[in-house]
């Protein structure tokens, strides 16, 4: 049955994504960046972006408020002053760009729409072809559920689930995880945009950058034992995504300190903020702290003494992973807010 | 044991005058990628076997593992989903391989031998060897996996047409698709067709003794005799494994045990020593015991085949310990297949490969000293 399945789908996409083989490795130089280790003296910057007046007077997020939240975390990150100077550090023109929501928690609690085009616009202005960029996460009708429009084909946009065109049928394998990809990484994507949300977990105490990644592989459900780690950091390590994963965008315009991942409205708040790094690790810590700020605020117990410690942090900083830091003095932490 | 592909599948039931009945869910190159997803609501049944919990969460109680799922969220197997508090198992009747098996692949030697077993699997499982050889459907969820639409009612047709006086769930773990097992077990009794579980026998105690109380017979693999086995190798646990051996027994439910042999994992004297004797004190020195050769595949492709002298040398030590019937699997043409009298040594059913050469067993007794035979055999 394996052998048929496999011809199958290799008939399939042979016909299907040609043109997009060619670009199936990506840009040699920026993935030998991506992978090289961190320097132990470097530090990790880390911006959290607020805006009070997101929703203007609505409850809905201004679009052009989006933008201009993006641009101030971008531009406090990057150091430039104008944004297209950003985005060009991150893409170059003529890279096909993979943007990985997270539309598990429907219309309450998922990546933000307004968010999510913002980022897109500012690809484009950076040189980036509309239709060379695709919003993905694993399944199509979560995203339309959730206010993503779906969009295959011509010149505009992508966005789709990964349901639409399938895992490599090869296993990517790190320490503890063996999965296959998500073919919208590894045959449409020279660079990951990572845009998770920043959420409780009843099983890994926080989900962020890291464990939204869990979203690109076809085996999720064996990655939850123990906390999640190590195969949060596992599934970080894979060469696809790693080599691929540029900038993590974490949408805290609503955020949640109880009872997530899915929705709850009585336990999410609007944080009205974006945390943006290349960091997964420093950006995973610091999301933590601020859920566990706001347990404290409502009159919660830690995460450590409801015994769900987002250990998987702390795993993917060590030397096996080194995949950021977790250790506030090796961060460069800015809080900035949009006047 | 390798299932066919679904073209095989397809022109089987077509055979059998089924295809009618049969849909695809592949989608046409021309389309992609703006297929729309398909519907999967036919597939979809409350599930049994679970608790619900405040927030919308619940406690699934069918395996062991009692995962803890929020809402929107699947259990570890990946075939049973939380929608808004109800637990669904997303697998009925949404079957990803089909074959017709000699029953001794499954392999059951004391059960109608030479007989074909109506054989299919759902996606899923409740644990992740890292030797699996079906790992492509075991570990993937069902949407990732093409599927046919096989209702009980249709496979207990399938079965009859094509001559299986059994149906077996098999390839991937059937504890995970218990309802749809348990109502294909009754659609097949209806029609005069007996089923059987392939099984990694992860299961609670009351899933257990419901689901397979619809068996006539359960293969159960028993991984290894060592927690740490479980625990690094398949990613769960012994003891509820050996808890369904015994519970199999007082169900007086037929029960073979296969042991797949790992160099240098699961393949030392001790842990033989200590599995015969665990069966021979829990179980009796009946219950027939397959060591079979372990081929590299999936995660653990580092290892070699398992040497055919690593698996006569596990027999010797069960039959030291007083097995009666201990064979040796995967080797096609070993003597180790045949099943012997233990009382005078006569060879009773000869086996090659899959294939039954002889079959001399009668009225469940040896026919050269009348030694009784324990199994299920022709009426
Ligand atoms: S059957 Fe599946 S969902 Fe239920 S406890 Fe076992 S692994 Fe978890």
């Amino acid at each position: 049955m394996r052998k048929g399945h496999l011809e199958n789908r290799r008939e399939f996409l042979t016909g299907c994504l040609a043109g997009a083989a060619a670009l199936a490795c990506g840009d040699g130089l920026l993935q030998a960046e991506a992978l090289r280790p961190q320097p132990r003296e470097a530090k990790s910057k880390l911006v959290v972006a607020r805006d009070a007046l997101l929703r203007g007077s609505g409850t809905g997020v201004d679009p052009a408020r989006a933008l201009a939240l993006l641009d101030r975390a971008m531009q406090t990150l990057c150091a430039e002053s104008e944004p297209v100077g950003c985005w060009r550090k991150i893409v170059r023109p003529g890279q096909r760009v993979a943007i990985k929501v997270n539309a598990l928690g429907g219309r309450g609690l998922s990546s933000n729409v307004q968010v999510v085009d913002a980022i897109c616009e500012r690809l484009q202005s950076a040189g980036v072809r509309a239709q060379d960029i695709v919003i993905f996460d694993r399944d199509t009708a979560e995203m339309e559920h959730t206010g993503f429009r779906i969009r295959a084909g011509g010149n505009q946009v992508q966005c789709f689930g990964t349901d639409r065109v399938g895992y490599e049928d090869t296993l990517s394998r790190f320490g503890s995880v063996g999965s296959r990809v998500s073919k919208i990484l590894t045959r449409q994507c020279d660079v990951l945009i990572n845009v998770p949300v920043l959420k409780d977990h009843d099983g890994a105490g926080i989900t962020a950058a890291l464990k939204n990644m869990y979203g690109v592989i076809h085996n999720p459900n064996k990655c939850h034992p123990n906390g999640c780690n190590p195969y949060a950091a596992d599934v970080n390590m894979l060469a696809e995504i790693r080599s691929r994963a540029r900038l993590h965008i974490c949408d805290a315009t609503t955020a949640c300190y109880e009872g997530g991942p899915g929705f709850k409205p009585q336990f999410a708040w609007h944080e009205n903020a974006l945390l943006v790094s290349a960091d997964p690790v420093a950006l995973d810590h610091t999301g933590w702290q601020m859920i566990e700020r706001k347990r404290a605020e409502k009159g919660l117990s830690t995460l450590e003494a409801e015994g769900r410690t987002p250990r998987y942090i702390a795993t993917a900083a060590d030397a096996a992973h080194r995949l950021g830091t977790n250790d506030p003095r090796r961060m460069i932490l800015s809080e900035v807010r949009v006047a | 044991m390798q299932p066919i592909d679904r073209r095989s599948f397809l022109l089987c039931a077509a055979s059998a005058g089924m295809v009618g009945s049969i849909r695809c869910r592949a989608v046409s190159p021309a389309a992609w990628p703006a297929a729309a997803s398909p519907d999967d609501s036919r597939y979809r049944k409350e599930a049994l076997f679970y608790q619900k919990l405040p927030n919308r969460r619940i406690k699934c109680k069918l395996c062991p593992r009692e995962c803890i799922v929020g809402d929107k969220e699947r259990g570890y197997c990946g075939v049973r989903e939380n929608r808004g508090g109800t637990y669904y198992t997303l697998v009925h009747s949404r079957v990803c391989a089909a074959h017709i098996d000699p029953i001794e692949k499954k392999p059951l030697f004391h059960y109608l031998p030479g007989t074909l077993a109506f054989s299919v699997a759902t996606a899923g499982c409740n644990v992740d060897c890292k030797f699996c050889q079906n790992w492509d459907i075991s570990q993937s969820r069902p949407e990732q996996v093409p599927a046919n639409y096989l209702p009980p009612q249709t496979i207990a047709a399938l079965a009859a047409q094509n001559r299986c006086p059994t149906i077996a769930y098999t390839y991937s773990e059937p504890a995970v698709f218990s309802e749809f097992l348990m109502d294909t077990a009754d659609a097949g009794h209806q029609a005069g067709i007996r089923s059987v579980a392939i099984s990694n026998g992860y299961l609670q105690d009351e899933a257990l003794r419901t689901a397979y109380a619809k068996m006539d017979a359960v293969k159960i693999d028993l991984k290894a005799f060592s927690q740490a086995f479980y625990r690094d190798v398949v990613g769960g646990e012994l003891k509820p494994v050996l808890d369904s051996l015994v519970t199999l027994r007082k169900m007086n439910k037929w029960t073979e045990i296969v042991y797949l042999v790992v160099p240098t994992l699961n393949d030392g004297d001790q842990e033989f020593r200590s599995l015969a004797g665990w069966i021979r004190t829990n179980l009796g020195g009946e219950v027939p015991l397959h060591f079979t050769q372990f081929h590299p595949d999936y995660l653990l492709r580092n290892l070699p085949i398992t040497p055919v002298s690593t698996l006569e040398r596990a027999k010797a030590i069960a039959e030291g310990e007083g097995l009666h019937y201990v064979y040796i699997g995967n080797v096609p043409g070993h003597p180790g297949q045949h099943t012997y009298c233990p009382r005078c040594r006569k060879v009773l059913v000869a086996r090659t490969g899959f294939e039954v050469r002889q079959m001399l067993i009668q009225k469940g007794g040896c026919p050269f000293c009348g030694q009784r035979i324990p199994g299920v055999w022709h009426s």
